[in-house]
């Protein structure tokens, strides 16, 4: 056979469908040269005496339009110069070879024409390209996204140690929903979800399956318990023979997107605990007044997306207990520990937040936070058997076992479960402690020093997810829009958001503390802060100064023939505001 | 030595894997543990026992892409820490995304002007995708009958007993009810007429499947539009219809571009194709795609304002990695139309090989199709007396490596008992052959088996002391009784669910 060519797929190879060995007799014995013919000559003599099978059509346009400096087209070649490819395999690949005399063989990518053909945007590229070319083409476009390692908006991981690269590139092409071939994989999310369900405080005895399944996040997570919630609420309402069309839940404003998904998609009403300035999350009172006969279950956050606080569980189970035999509801909780599930076990084992209270009927947390994995991994864990509700589950026969599952996805890739055990395994809880208290460390050294500034009060909490949000004292000159653009210079990716409804004049910035995230780069971090900071003062000054001395046209004035002069002044303001426009909208933002 | 003493246990981290303590200690299953352990071992212990998982490569049973190439593996592995949810700080990653939906959208026929961007998201793989664009449908008919004044809480949607478990799924989660076309002996797909019979007002869309699961064939889209364009027209509803292409989508338009199914049929409003699937991606990637932006309620959109651009979203999942989506963009760029064909021609000699294989053995029927997605489907012949044998033969070929499925078809067929092969890509000519020597081999043992038992003897005999000096030891039979040697075949029976 003859090795793959730099046209073709080794599956896309029109040679594939051949027996192996070729019973095809060869068209001359195989180690015979004919050194009378010149090189391209005895390839066309071959292909017209012999006509190749029908082969698939190959890089035809190529060929047109790019004349291939092969060997027939070079005369002062010395004949007896070795062809590439010895002449037995050559009636096979004939039809394959087209598509690298496209390009000399042994040019470098930049030298072909891939690098100056348009990329398809639109349409799907009529030819097949070497597979070097598409690797480089689509590398060198990614460059340009940002590094997620600097990455510092969002919680979830970057970085991973390089045997679970391997395992993870071992386990890519499994599909994780094919329980009945890979009982393992099965095995070890069923491990996991053991492991997560006793650091939670499931009540379950030992050696008992707890119930709970992997998602792809949070997102999934929640709504699957949200899904429950509904069907069990429901379930209860048509017993009574109560009218059980509007369902709603109760959660703090401060909660992601994907409540208001759930909410949206799954015909709940959203009912948000308004925050109010320096008070970010819910309020167990004002949430527990909320409560009516159509809640479904109240979620409290463990880990604020915004401040990293964590929300009173207990205060909120103990009211909700008390109003729950008042008035004869059975409202449950929801526990969304997505970002501070792998940390208060770790850092605040005495905190009750979890299965310990009764109210708590289930929790999700993702595996891809603070759970030390790369993204695509979440969990839900239910408190028992009896908090979801079996007509939501499918079940799936698997080696003579039952599997029930109860996913809104269906095939994925195993990987990041795999990677996942091997977090659990690898570092046990003795590791998980001390990577967040090294978390903790450098969240602390990095406000103390964002503190030392004096420029910025702080708004998270010590205790919590290790993040720090600041926002500005003085906000007059610059906001923090402006140090969050500035910061993207230096290469830093640190969101600027406003908060929620009735705390919405509020800007701050949050930087995410994970574990990749050392001493060193925490303060090369702050120093390019103090930097930008300066710059913005100083430019800020400058900007006063020329206010009436230039005038700029701007591009909006332009469109209706008009034009409108403004100062630098007035632009970067309405830069700024346009900026803070932007980012209200953002609703679904940091995750 | 003083320091290594005091840290014993920084030494066993350090010793070779199998001289360490890990290899004796029971492995945390039900709790984490206590004490770390090195990374080393961590890797040994977890890979080892993935050893026992079956081998994708071998597994027959599904149609999710296997094998890429490694240099797709290495941009899979840079984009894994990336979060394709975090459009604002990975924009590249957002367009390529992009450029994939609008090739898919060209690709299916989608009415787009040149430069204009498709409607059409990537999901994790066709569940999230039936369920958004069921989700799309179920909202459009609640705005329409809001709008009429007219009751909108009963909804249902019609679909053939061949789906996958993923339209019952959402039909569930969703609280839509499901009506399903039964299937009838020959015709195992749905029959248009039967389903546009059971379309009435409150259905929200009639889902055809393009390569059942079961056989590969497509179903009729074109007789559907027409007869459901009729009935609209006479009734005045506006029902319309969801394409469900997740194996099929990657291979019509390469093998049967003149096979109308896709956006050139007016009903066809939304369809959901599987870039895992015969877009030879790794699992986690599919994509749905609209007609247009008026099929997409808007309040189901949530809108992410990124690098000043607004980039709308509609998604269950959220933070997810990137690669996937890269390995897609990476897989049409290098492939092109052209790979692509060749790929599925290639896919469907190697079927074809198989089936002619099969055939020669003259013990099975084929159930499946010529055209379609390149899997064979068979059954044995006379097969309906004694389902168990089809069960009997995918556990025998287990034991050569080979994970080929066999379950019931769905409810009027549950008599049938089918096995099913899907070709992919990777499996190739030699491997195909080498597969029908074994079907060959597993064949022969169960004809043995089949036999019945080898007839056993236990015989019970005495021993005595030879009477007289040239005689020798006597023997005496005592006992003769015939001992039945059953051979226990244990069988993997009822998987009715889960074929993907």
């Amino acid at each position: 056979m003859s090795p793959p060519t730099d046209g073709s797929d080794v599956y896309a190879a029109a040679s594939k469908n051949q027996n192996v060995p070729s019973p095809r007799p060869a068209p001359f014995p195989s180690h015979i040269h004919l050194p009378g013919l010149r090189p391209g000559l005895d390839r066309e003599h071959a292909a017209t005496t012999h006509p190749s099978p029908p082969h698939r059509t190959t890089f035809p346009r190529a060929r047109g339009r790019f004349p291939s400096p092969r060997a027939a087209d070079l005369p002062s070649l010395s004949p007896c110069k070795p062809r590439p490819r010895p002449p037995a395999t050559m009636v096979l690949t004939v039809a394959a070879t087209a598509a690298d005399t496209a390009e000399p063989l042994n040019s470098t990518f930049f030298a072909t024409r891939y690098v100056r053909d348009q990329l398809p945007r639109y349409r799907m590229p009529e030819n097949s390209i070497p597979k070097e070319a598409a690797y480089q083409i689509i590398s060198d476009e990614l460059m340009l996204d940002g590094n997620p390692r600097l990455n510092l908006a969002s919680f979830v991981t970057t970085w991973m140690e390089p045997e679970v690269g391997k395992l993870i590139m071992d386990s890519v092409n499994k599909n994780y929903v094919d329980m009945d071939e890979y009982p393992v994989t099965t095995e070890l999310q069923n491990r996991c979800v053991n492991m997560i369900a006793h650091l939670f405080n499931a009540p379950i005895k030992e050696e008992e399956t707890a119930i709970g399944v992997a998602t792809v996040g949070s997102s999934e997570a929640i709504m699957l318990a949200g899904l429950a919630f509904k069907r069990k609420w429901a379930n209860k309402r048509k017993e009574e023979g109560k009218p059980y069309d509007k369902p709603n839940i109760v959660t703090g404003a401060n909660v992601q997107v994907c409540w208001e998904k759930f909410a949206r998609y799954f015909e709940v009403e959203l009912k948000e605990v308004k925050l109010t300035e320096g008070y970010y999350v819910m309020d167990p009172l004002k949430a527990v007044e909320m409560v009516d006969e159509n809640t479904i279950c109240v979620a409290a956050i463990l880990g604020s997306t915004l401040t990293g606080e964590y929300e009173d569980v207990k205060l909120l189970n103990d009211l909700l207990v008390e109003k729950n035999k008042k008035t004869g509801f059975n409202v449950p909780i929801h526990v969304d520990a997505a970002s501070g599930g792998f940390i208060a076990p770790f850092l605040h084992p005495e905190l009750e937040w979890d299965f310990r209270l009764p109210l708590v009927k289930s929790i999700n947390v993702s595996g891809h936070k603070y759970g030390l994995v790369y993204p695509g991994v979440g969990w839900v864990i239910w408190r028992s058997k009896d908090d979801l509700p079996e007509e939501l589950i499918f079940h799936i026969n698997y080696l003579g076992t039952d599997q029930p599952t109860f996913t809104l996805n269906f095939s994925k890739g195993a990987s990041q479960i795999i990677a996942q055990y091997y977090q659990l395994i690898r570092l046990g809880f003795e590791g998980y402690k001390h990577i967040m208290e090294n978390c903790q460390a450098n969240a602390t050294a990095l406000r103390e020093g964002l503190e030392a500034t004096g420029r910025f009060d702080i708004l998270s909490k010590e205790d919590g997810v290790p993040l720090v949000a600041i926002r500005l004292k003085d906000s007059s000159k610059f906001s923090v829009f402006d140090i969050s653009e500035n910061l993207r210079r230096f290469g830093w990716i640190v969101p600027a958001y406003t908060m929620p409804a009735d705390a919405e004049h509020v800007a701050v910035l949050r930087v995410v503390i994970r574990e990749d995230f050392n001493r060193s780069l925490s303060q090369r971090l702050l120093a390019d802060i103090n930097r930008v900071v300066q710059e913005l003062d100083a430019h800020a000054v400058h900007a006063i100064k020329m206010t009436t001395a230039i005038a700029t046209q701007t591009g909006e004035g332009a469109e209706d023939g008009a034009v409108t002069k403004k100062s630098v002044l007035d632009i970067e303001k309405e830069f700024a505001e346009a900026c803070k426009d932007l980012v209200k909208n953002k609703k679904t933002g940091p995750c | 030595m003083v320091l290594t003493h005091v840290q014993s246990d920084e030494a066993a981290a350090s010793a070779a894997v199998f001289a360490s303590r890990y290899v004796q200690e029971p492995v945390p299953s039900y709790e984490l543990g206590e004490k770390s352990i090195s990374k080393d071992a961590a890797y040994q212990i977890i890979h080892d026992e993935l050893l026992l998982d079956g081998s994708p490569r071998l597994n027959l049973a599904s149609f999710v892409t296997t094998w890429m190439e490694p240099e797709c593996d290495r941009l899979i592995l840079e984009g894994m820490n990336k979060n394709y949810a975090d459009m604002d700080e990975y924009p590249v990653t957002t367009e390529l995304q992009n450029r994939c939906v609008n090739i898919i959208a060209r690709l299916f026929n989608a009415p787009l002007g040149t430069g204009e961007t498709a409607v059409g998201v990537g999901t994790v793989g066709s569940s999230e995708a039936i369920m958004l664009a069921g989700l799309a449908f179920k909202r459009r008919w609640q705005n329409r009958r809001k709008a009429e004044g007219k009751p909108h809480d009963k909804p249902n949607i019609v679909t053939g007993a061949n789906v996958q478990v993923c339209w019952e799924k959402f039909a569930r989660y969703f609280e839509v009810e499901l009506k399903e076309v039964k299937l009838s002996q020959g015709c195992y797909v749905m029959d248009p007429d039967k389903a546009v019979e059971m379309v009435d007002e409150n259905t929200i869309c009639v889902a055809a499947i393009l390569g059942s699961t079961l056989t590969g064939e497509f179903e009729d889209v074109k007789r559907l539009n027409d007869l459901l364009a009729a009935k609209n027209k006479r009734t005045r509803w506006d029902t319309p219809i969801h394409v469900d292409a997740a194996s099929g989508g990657f291979i019509a338009p390469f093998l049967y571009p003149e096979l109308e199914w896709d956006f050139r049929l007016p009903l066809v409003k939304s369809i959901n194709v599987s870039g895992h699937k015969y877009g030879l991606v790794y699992p986690g990637v599919g994509w749905v795609v609209w007609r247009n932006k008026e099929d997409l309620p808007d309040e189901l959109i949530f809108h992410i304002n990124y690098l000043g651009a607004d980039q709308p979203t509609f998604t269950l999942n959220f933070s997810k990695g990137s690669s996937q989506i890269i390995a897609q963009y990476y897989q049409f760029l290098r492939l092109g139309f052209e790979g692509y064909k060749n790929v599925m021609e290639n896919c469907m000699e190697s079927a074809r090989t198989l089936r002619e294989g099969l055939q020669r053995m003259g013990r099975f029927d084929i159930i499946s199709k010529d055209d379609g997605v390149p899997l064979v489907a068979f059954m044995f012949r006379g097969g309906t007396r004694d389902g168990s044998l089809a069960f009997k033969l995918s556990a025998n070929l287990r034991r050569f490596g080979w994970i080929v499925p066999a379950y019931t078809m769905p409810a009027n067929l549950e008599h049938m008992t089918v096995l099913r092969v899907v070709v992919r890509e990777d499996f190739g000519r030699p491997l195909a052959e080498r597969f029908l020597s074994h079907v060959r081999m597993a064949l022969s043992e169960l004809d043995l088996a089949a036999k019945g038992p080898v007839p056993k003897m236990r015989l019970t005999i005495e021993l005595g002391p030879a009477r007289s000096a040239d005689e020798e030891a006597s023997v005496r039979v005592v006992k003769r009784e015939a001992v039945s040697g059953h051979r226990s075949v244990s069988l993997v029976t009822g998987k009715t669910k889960g074929v993907c």
